[in-house]
């Protein structure tokens, strides 16, 4: 390879992610000139929609904003209409609630290691190929992928999109019936959350070593590992509470992108699952943390392309944690509870950790329960900011690599943000 | 006898019809069995510009996005609109209701003029489309129908009956009896009624049967105690494109 010539590097778009992004890199007499991160998504201005709708709909909107974390933004939409109008929920929401997020998660988590990141582990274009020569674990992958989609329409209503939450509680509770075949199914899938566990550990050698310190930002809680609620927790230091997001979040625009960047005290700071675990390792079930000890995971891991290992321990701890949170209301029995809401005027902010990172909604509404002002601030908007970071010192780490490898090593480093385009340009 | 060759691509959308067709689960390997998947930017790698059918999700919001759309249509024997947002606009239209300059820099402030959108618009306002997937999301079992009726080169069979058909079918008790309202009476069946019998009411998201009785339904709200603002926003949530909401 000629170290002289000038080696451009240009992929539209980014496959196997959500939404449309680009990477441009420019590398002239073996410097890289020119990297970057480009969102070209068509904005879809969901917060100036949001004006005008009522309390009942904002939910059902928002959900709108993503089909992958479509039940994140439904509870997220929720907890804000909630804290504007004072209204608390009870401690059987709260769990169907943490239920339907841990649904999602393993959803999410799986789709994305087992049918975006597990070709490139692989050297295939896409899971297609993978069905002839790893049928086996594909059908791993595929097994549980429809019972994490299962669990979400026994508690949902619908996988995408979900009908029954609503503000206050739920509009229809699963029956006794559902919850039990839930628990027997997810029991008798143990060995096979395992098995998969084993077989993408066991592939983790395969990400490139690489490493740049940043901040992490995810919600903490000291009682669990902190999904539904929590204060918002940082690794450099500090905790806030939620209603102070716009501190936290500071949001900015670039010229080449059609999505908001933010920073916090550094540069950029980085959400999802990585962050989740560096901030609350502590909390994770046991078997989660066992497998973390296999991949060698532990915080602080600064290596963005740990995030998908991260992403398998999570899937062992929202499978596991299903299972007690299905034992503690099967003990205390599902009640028929009805949301009680009283419409007033108000503002309030929600906050859940969706499978790409922490979420928030925030929402002013007059006193007809009409919104007036909306502001949502997504996970990937968050981790823009990171992933151009990580990007500029990856590419130069790898520059003297044949054009087609940076390409694709450039490529993998996107994919493993798990990045949800489309919903950063709600 | 060569396979079909399929492609997939979206517009200003979540993707959230797209995923139903990864939510197939095993039965999208009989899927990816059957034709020959030759671009899916959310799932693989890889783009020819060969293919006979082309599902299309999402509704159209640049003047910059018409030409590929365009392209798109160019290149496929058959086009079809997945999901609300390719068929009706979706809720992407809620913004065309507000004055668009105001639309932008309530997102984007002073920087506003940085970021190109026009009044969102349904596939068929841009190109001719062969065949409507309805639904937010779709159902995947109908996209299988869907699906198979194209292999066999048959014209699929969608509902142009009401969703309270399917309703009264599933036996759920009419939420206008309990005080609520729902757009079941105009809207296009095909998805067994599943919001009402998921506890809520029908939104509108399959878009109107072909011949709604639409006034006799806007009589219907009032009667409950809507006013005229409250039904156009209900109207607007799904088919503000259509004249009903006008
Ligand atoms: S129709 Fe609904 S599910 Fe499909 S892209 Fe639009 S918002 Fe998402
Ligand atoms: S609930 Fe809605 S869809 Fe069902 S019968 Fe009543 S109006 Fe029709
Ligand atoms: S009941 Fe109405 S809103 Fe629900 S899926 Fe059917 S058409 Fe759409």
């Amino acid at each position: 390879m000629n170290a002289k010539a000038e080696r451009i590097i240009q992929v539209h778009h980014v496959t196997r992610v959500e939404g449309h992004g680009n990477i441009e890199v420019k590398i002239k007499d073996g410097r890289v000139e020119e990297c970057q991160w480009q969102v070209v998504e068509a904005p879809r201005f969901f917060e100036a929609m949001l004006r005008g709708r009522k309390w009942y709909e904002a939910a059902h909107l928002t959900s709108r904003i993503c089909g992958i974390c479509s039940i994140g933004h439904t509870i997220c939409s929720l907890k804000a209409t909630e804290a504007a109008m004072g209204i608390a929920v009870s401690e059987q929401t709260a769990q169907v609630r943490k239920l339907l997020l841990h649904a999602e998660n393993l959803q999410s988590h799986l789709l994305h290691l087992g049918y975006l990141v597990l070709p490139d582990l692989l050297e295939k274009p896409s899971v297609i190929p993978l069905a002839q020569t790893h049928g086996e674990q594909v059908l791993l992958v595929i097994g549980l992928h429809r019972l994490a989609n299962e669990m979400s329409d026994r508690l949902g209503g619908r996988t995408t999109h979900p009908q029954r939450p609503v503000v206050g509680g739920f509009a229809r509770w699963p029956t006794t019936e559902e919850m039990e075949t839930l628990s027997q199914k997810l029991e008798s899938a143990r060995t096979d959350v395992m098995a998969l566990a084993d077989f993408l550990g066991s592939l983790i050698e395969k990400f490139p070593r690489f490493a740049r310190e940043t901040e992490y930002i995810a919600l903490t809680h000291p009682a669990e590992y902190a999904l539904y609620e929590g204060h918002i927790g940082s690794t450099d230091d500090g905790q806030w509470p939620v209603e102070q997001y716009k501190g936290i979040v500071n949001e900015y625009l670039v010229p080449h992108s059609t999505a908001k960047f933010t920073r916090h005290k550094r540069a950029a700071y980085m959400v999802g699952a990585l962050a989740r675990l560096n901030l609350n390792y502590d909390k994770l079930s046991p078997g989660a943390k066992e497998i973390a000890g296999k991949l060698g995971l532990k915080p602080i891991n600064s290596n963005p392309f740990m995030n998908n290992a991260a992403q398998l321990v999570e899937v062992v701890h929202c499978f596991e944690d299903s299972l007690r949170l299905l034992r503690d209301l099967h003990a205390r029995g599902l009640k028929d509870e009805r949301p009680a809401v009283s419409v007033k005027a108000g503002r309030g902010t929600g906050a859940v950790e969706v499978p790409r990172g922490i979420l928030f909604h925030e929402y002013e509404y007059n006193k007809d329960g009409e919104i007036v002002w909306a502001n949502c601030v997504i996970p990937t908007n968050q981790n823009h900011g990171n992933i151009q970071m990580d990007l500029e010192a990856f590419v130069d780490q790898i520059k003297e690599r044949p054009t087609e490898q940076v390409e694709l090593m450039a490529e993998m480093l996107v994919r493993a943000y798990d990045p949800c385009i489309s919903c950063s340009t709600h | 006898m060569e396979k079909a060759k399929v492609a997939f691509f979206d517009f200003a959308s979540c993707e959230g019809d797209q995923l139903q067709v990864i939510n197939l689960e095993e039965d999208l390997l009989k899927v990816v069995e059957a034709v020959e998947i030759v671009s899916f930017r959310e799932a693989m790698k890889g783009h020819s510009d060969d293919y006979d059918i082309a599902f299309v999700e999402g509704s159209v919001t640049r003047r910059s996005d018409e030409a590929r759309l365009k392209e798109i249509r160019k290149n496929a024997k058959v086009l079809v609109a997945l999901g609300a947002c390719a068929t009706l606009g979706g809720v992407n239209l809620l913004k065309n209701f507000q004055e668009a300059e105001n639309v932008r820099k309530f997102v984007y402030g002073d920087k506003a003029f940085q970021y190109e959108t026009y009044p969102a618009r349904p596939l068929k306002a841009v190109v001719p489309v062969d065949i409507d997937i309805h639904g937010c999301p779709i159902n995947r079992h109908e996209f299988v129908m869907v699906f198979k009726s194209l292999l066999l080169g048959k014209k699929p069979e969608i509902p142009n009956y009401p969703v309270c058909v399917e309703c009264k079918m599933a036996e759920s008790i009419c939420v206008f009896e309990m005080g609520m309202t729902c757009l079941g009476p105009v809207t296009r069946a095909g998805c067994g009624a599943c919001c009402v019998t998921e506890g809520s009411y029908c939104w509108g998201c399959r878009g109107l049967v072909d011949n709604p009785n639409a006034d006799s339904q806007r009589e219907v709200l009032a009667k409950y105690g809507l006013g005229l603002r409250d039904i156009l926003n209900k109207f607007r949530l799904y088919s503000g494109f259509s004249e009903v909401a006008q």
